[in-house]
């Protein structure tokens, strides 16, 4: 019952979705308020009959109803509750279902929030909401439907990938998706203006929030997801440059550029062409993360299933949105009002060097991600492209970026003064200075560019912070006046400080972790020791253990520092009857912000075990740097400006200059 | 600055930064790529001692021989040439003989592979992608015939593993 139902839902909500893409426009054309209302109705709806049939297959996964095929190759009776939640989305069509739940989600707030929109714009925002919406319940009624039924139903179920059986995948896939997802809020808006052919600060500040969004989940999925590959899959790093993480990586990327492009749109109404372009390019990278990610051209353990039918379907989505979004924004963008053009010296400047070499970075992942399908599917040769290839081409475009991100905040609207800016950041300067000074006298004879990433995240940290105190007028002011600043500051400010010095902190974890880390390979008995770094780790034993749906072999590790007992380390290997599996749990102990890492080999028949210990200096302030990230953008959002929304675009005749909001 | 001067000053700029990055990327594209190959590739293509490339194919029953200190050697064949595979470190969990294998190192003088990475990326048939379409190829295997018999619909649940060379002290 509750599968046939979560499955007409599911064509009620396509339903709905196709009346959404077509009513509001014909509203629009005709300039019928009463037609183009039904899209916010519409959407409502569309996102209730979603979610009725998201709950639905919730429901299945918790009361294991093996008689849905879904259920029965995805989950097992003794899984405990968590995972049989979390494993809803832990394959291909639950994952689809989740994609379009969020996306329904997003038409839902645009539709319940956007009532300060003017009418045809929201009716043509949610009119591309629902044509995306309609290309994915379509997609996943015909080749991916979760609701299919089993006869005869099977009696236990078989049980989800071990690997997947994480609280990581609880957080990392909503948070990723939100992220994806939300820069179809972005996209449609910038159809909507090609659409309608008027674009103005206005707009930018009605994308502003909903890219921001969008790009703190994004954030948070990310770091989520470099986190649970760190301590999940035993081989001890965060980024391995694997085509499915530069997947996420590139919307992240043309994601932050937009986000900075649209503030020179709100504030000086220009860049308004690029803005719009890099709006349609950062959700159809979104798209062909999904693509790459579903349909099963990649091997990973993303990938759940490699059907050629949803690749292929996929792939005409694919190519109907970006080429359809291009194709709009090559037919209309000339014909939208050009900018303001602005001196190379200004804050505006700033942005578009943070927007060059962002999207060039952006280029380069691109490249390095598609060149080796392109290469194979033209030639047939098969190669790899790894880290040595985006340490050389996204390292040296990061670099001048991290340069200047504490400046662009100092400088000035209109007409910076390079001058003073470069006096404002001397103290920072000096910081970085002092700190690769001391990096080479600690480390003496040790890789030679790492002090001067310190010395770069040092820089950036400073600097943020250096913009924060001179507009507090922290140390120059009283105390009281500090506070009443503090107040006053808008909140978007306070924001892009915060922002910033997460960069800096996630860079240094990044130089410490990978320059200073330490790791050994060695074959311990009961009893045995291996130092590394100052500790000391002895091997107690092994011990056998049963899980709710695996047995567990655990070794036992005391670590010491300098003779004193520090902690204890439990790395396991566990094995999955249903699946026969076995994963690899790494044990993990927290020293500050450094970890120790240890995770385990085979045992040898005498008694002995390989094992692998990291010792990883700071390696935790790289997903903190992330979340200080996503504190910043959150509080950029929770700027009054962005909240109660932007003021009715001026009505004016067409043939004066566009409005210069006042900065 | 007029007008005109702004408007060339960025359109310079962009195209700076772009020509800057065309050149990193094709400077990485001629340095930094591995390419890929099965045993009998390697032998026709006689690539030379040191140059990097990825190995892949099968693991040759009964070829694994673990030595001191987490060394450990094994064969890889694809069926018309084998090429012998010196490791050192900790394999991953789905390495198993008669399975399929990728690894990544280069030749040493005496024609053995010496490894600093061996991956088993594959799914549930215990097969990598990369070896599955080369043997495919070279008509050596065929789907559904290697590990376990190919499940009806959920072929592929991939699980990546991987071994890293670790610096023994």
């Amino acid at each position: 019952m509750i599968a046939e139902a979560g499955h007409y839902a599911m064509v009620l909500a396509l339903a709905l979705a196709l009346i959404q893409s077509t009513v509001p426009i014909l509203g629009a054309r005709l300039r019928d308020p009463a037609l183009m209302n039904v899209a916010r109705s519409t959407a409502l709806t569309q996102l209730l009959f979603c979610g009725l049939s998201f709950l639905a297959l919730v429901t299945l996964h918790v009361t294991s109803d093996f008689s849905v095929a879904n259920v029965f190759e995805n989950s097992h009776s003794t899984k405990p509750l968590l995972y049989k939640i979390t494993g809803v989305w832990g394959n291909h069509e639950g994952s689809m279902l989740l994609w379009v739940s969020i996306l329904a989600l997003f038409g839902g707030l645009v539709a319940a929030f956007g009532n300060n929109l003017p009418l045809s714009l929201r009716a043509h925002v949610l009119a591309v909401q629902g044509w995306i919406a309609s290309a994915f319940y379509i997609f996943i009624l015909l080749t991916s439907n979760p609701f299919l039924r089993l006869v005869p139903p099977p009696m236990e179920g078989r049980d989800l990938n071990p690997v997947l059986q994480d609280i990581g995948l609880a957080v990392h896939p909503p948070m990723l998706y939100l992220g994806y997802v939300g820069f179809s809020i972005a996209f449609s808006f910038a159809v909507a203006a090609l659409i309608e052919g008027r674009i103005d600060a206005a707009w930018a500040r009605w994308v502003r929030p909903w890219t921001l969004v969008a790009w703190i989940f994004l954030t948070l999925g990310l770091a989520m997801g470099s986190y649970w590959a760190y301590y999940e899959l035993g081989w001890g790093g965060w980024w391995f440059w694997d085509p499915v993480e530069n997947a996420s990586l590139m919307p992240w990327l043309s994601g932050t550029a937009l986000l900075h492009s649209a503030v020179v749109m709100e504030k000086r109404n220009a860049l308004k062409v690029w803005t719009v372009l890099l709006a349609i390019l950062t959700f159809s990278l979104s798209l062909l993360g999904t693509f790459l990610v579903r349909s099963g051209v990649l091997t990973s353990v993303h990938t759940f299933a490699s059907d050629p039918a949803r690749g292929v379907f996929i792939l005409a989505i694919l190519v109907f949105f970006i080429g359809g979004g291009l194709a709009l924004y090559a037919w209309r963008a000339p014909s939208l009002k050009q900018g303001g053009l602005f001196a190379p010296i200004s804050r505006e400047g700033a942005l578009v060097f943070n927007n060059l070499f962002l999207t060039a970075a952006c280029a380069t992942v691109f490249i390095g991600t598609l060149y080796p399908l392109a290469l194979e599917m033209l030639t047939g040769e098969k190669i790899s492209v790894g880290a040595p290839f985006f340490n050389l081409t996204f390292g040296p475009l990061f670099i001048p970026l991290l340069l200047l991100a504490p400046l662009g905040p100092m400088m000035a609207w209109k007409r910076g003064d390079l001058l003073g800016v470069a006096q404002r950041v001397i103290g920072a300067a000096g910081l970085a200075v002092i700190a690769i000074a001391a990096t080479f006298a600690l480390t003496s004879g040790g890789p030679v560019l790492a002090p001067f990433g310190i010395g770069l995240a040092v820089f950036s940290m400073a600097g943020a912070l250096t913009d924060l105190t001179e507009r507090l007028a922290l140390f120059k002011g009283s105390f009281a006046t500090t506070l009443a600043r503090a107040r006053g500051l808008p909140r978007s400010v306070w924001g892009t400080g915060v922002a910033h010095f997460g960069l800096g902190v996630s860079l240094l974890g990044i130089v410490c972790a990978s320059t200073w880390g330490t790791e050994r390979i060695v074959s311990l008995k009961p009893g045995a020791s291996v130092s590394l770094s100052s500790y000391d780790l002895t091997f107690d034993g092994m011990v056998e253990r049963q899980g709710g749906n695996y047995r567990e072999l655990i070794a036992r590790f005391t670590v010491r520092q300098g003779g004193d007992v520090v902690g204890t380390m439990e790395p396991a290997k566990r094995s999955f009857q249903t699946r026969q599996m076995s994963t690899t749990e790494a044990a993990l102990l927290t020293r500050g912000f450094s970890q120790l890492y240890l995770s385990l080999g085979d045992p040898e028949p005498d008694g002995a075990i390989a094992v692998r210990v990291y010792h990883k200096p700071l390696v935790l302030l790289i997903w903190l740097g992330a979340l200080v990230m996503f504190i910043g953008g959150a509080l950029s959002l929770s700027d009054r400006r962005l909240r109660i929304g932007a003021p009715k675009p001026a009505a004016r005749p067409a043939d004066k200059p566009s409005m210069q909001p006042a900065e | 600055m007029t007008r005109r001067q702004r408007r060339l000053t960025m359109i310079g700029g962009a195209l700076a930064v772009l020509a800057i990055a065309a050149g990193l990327v094709l400077n990485a594209l001629s340095s930094s790529i591995v390419f890929f190959s099965t045993p009998q590739m390697a032998a026709e293509k006689h690539i030379a001692p040191g140059k990097r490339f990825r190995l892949g194919g099968m693991v040759e029953q009964g070829s694994l021989v673990r030595g001191d200190n987490l060394a450990v050697s094994f064969k890889v064949s694809d069926g018309n040439a084998t090429l012998p595979v010196a490791y050192k470190g900790i394999l991953p969990d789905l390495f198993r003989e008669g399975q399929g294998v990728v690894a990544e190192g280069a030749l040493d003088p005496a024609g053995v592979f010496v490894a600093d990475t061996v991956l088993a990326k594959h799914d549930e048939n215990y097969m990598p992608k990369e070896v599955a379409d080369a043997l495919k190829k070279q008509g050596r295997w065929q789907e559904g015939e290697a590990g376990k018999p190919v499940a009806s619909q959920d072929a592929a649940k991939p699980v990546v593993t991987q071994a890293k060379q670790g610096v023994l002290q």
